[in-house]
């Protein structure tokens, strides 16, 4: 498998590639055991203890249950899996947006309103400073 | 042999289909949107299809990372709407088509289009929006469907000229369809998905107008042009989850070579998505000729 893609270059985009998939394979299993409300109950009455079942690494435990948005990509999470997550928190698309990218939901929300992120400045790392990091970066 | 209606190409947005359930099409938020579909759905209500192929994505419902099919086709009785975190949606059971599924199935395999066959397979909001979009609040779905779910989530995705293939292997397989009731059927096909969005990283909430309208405007009269689009390049100029447009290629490949171009809608934003809804027909007059079929008239 080739180590770089011609993808990588994208800032603030995590695609979900067959590295990131093989990093994060438990992570995003466990988000997928909320599509049952009885994994849900058992969630809320013990978060700890339920992410316990699963076979996550220590860094992608404690993005789960900080509610580390972005630091669950970064540790192969996938979207649609960990929004089941925030879905179980009762969080929109836009609060979790705005909480990858460094604002607020409402200020998301606005964002989206106004046209949502312009394409200019955001195609290739280092085109501007239009996004407020790089993938992997940090806001 | 069965007769194409036309095909519709639809972003299958979560949050549309929240806001038909929870009563909110008049609020200031989504009444412009609303508005703006209704000839839509005029135009499917005169349609009348008996059934529509959806071309979706499921999104770690039926499916997850424990088994990727690139294309799956639903051949049951019926599908029910899935639980994906909130409960079901309360819209009607999704009642199939089996004989002409079966068929579909057989006719593709035989093609050399190796699709899987699932028999049990919940819908998610990627199949039942759209329906919600073209067809509103009905006591059951006015026709039968018939899922066709493509994998978008674990990349990479099939190319847009794969799924143009397959929507013109689908097209042979209406044509030779010879089912009890092959002679009345007519046939919607949806390709659903996009448009440009990205919800993931730093970079959510990309939108790229001016992409999805050229996009549009080469499915419509280059889609052989269109397909050979990279991945990357979906990825940079429509957002990570814009990659869902090759879809819209099963679609295309389904109708004549020559289309009309029946409706278009483009709206931002609903929820951190370029809203799209494009309406095509084959071409009037030039019924015979179809995409693999008799070169001409």
């Amino acid at each position: 498998m080739a180590t770089t893609r011609d993808y990588d270059d994208i800032p603030g985009t995590y695609v979900f590639d067959g590295r990131r998939s093989q990093q994060g394979y438990h992570l995003n299993m466990f988000c997928m055991s909320l599509n049952a409300e009885a994994n849900r109950e058992r969630f809320r009455a013990d978060e700890a203890a339920y992410v316990d079942g699963f076979d996550l690494s220590p860094e992608q435990r404690q993005a789960v249950l900080e509610r580390d948005w972005l630091g669950m990509l970064q540790q192969g999470g996938n979207i649609y899996y960990t929004f089941k997550l925030a879905i179980l928190d009762g969080l929109s698309m836009q609060d979790v947006g705005g909480a990858m990218s460094g604002v607020s939901g409402q200020e998301f929300t606005q964002m989206m309103i106004d046209g949502g992120r312009s394409i200019e400045g955001n195609r290739r790392v280092g085109e501007s400073a239009a996004t407020s990091g790089s993938a992997g970066g940090t806001p | 042999m069965t007769t194409v209606v036309g095909g519709i190409g639809t972003s299958h947005v979560p949050a549309v289909g929240a806001a038909i359930d929870h009563g909110k099409q008049d609020e200031p938020y989504w009444r412009p949107y609303f508005e703006k579909i209704q000839p839509a759905r005029e135009w499917m209500a005169a349609q009348q299809p008996d059934v529509c192929i959806v071309v979706y994505n499921d999104h770690a419902s039926a499916f997850s990372l424990q088994l990727i099919p690139t294309f799956a086709l639903g051949v049951a009785a019926e599908f029910q709407p899935a639980d994906e975190g909130y409960g079901p949606r309360q819209v009607p059971t999704v009642q199939g088509h089996p004989e002409l599924a079966w068929h579909i199935a057989e006719s593709l395999i035989g093609d050399e289009f190796d699709i899987t066959i699932a028999n049990e397979m919940d819908v998610d909001h990627g199949l039942t929006v759209p329906l919600s979009v073209m067809f509103g609040e009905p006591d059951a779905w006015p026709c039968r469907v018939i899922p066709i779910c493509v994998n978008v989530i674990q990349y990479p995705p099939p190319s847009g000229k794969r799924c143009l293939s397959l929507g013109r292997a689908i097209r042979r397989a209406l044509d030779s369809y010879a089912g009890s009731d092959a002679d009345s059927l007519k046939v919607a096909v949806f390709g659903t998905g996009g448009m440009s969005h990205q919800l993931q990283g730093e970079r959510a909430g990309l939108v790229n107008a001016e992409f999805d309208l050229a996009f549009m405007d080469e499915l419509v009269a280059e889609p052989d042009t269109g397909c050979l689009r990279p991945h990357t390049a979906y990825i940079r100029e429509a957002g990570s989850e814009g990659i869902e447009l090759v879809m819209w290629f099963v679609m295309r490949g389904v109708l004549d070579d020559e289309v009309d171009e029946v409706f278009r809608m483009h709206h931002v934003p609903t929820s951190n998505t370029g809203n799209g809804l494009l309406i095509l027909q084959n071409a009037r007059g030039r019924a015979a000729r179809r995409s693999r079929g008799p070169s001409g008239p």
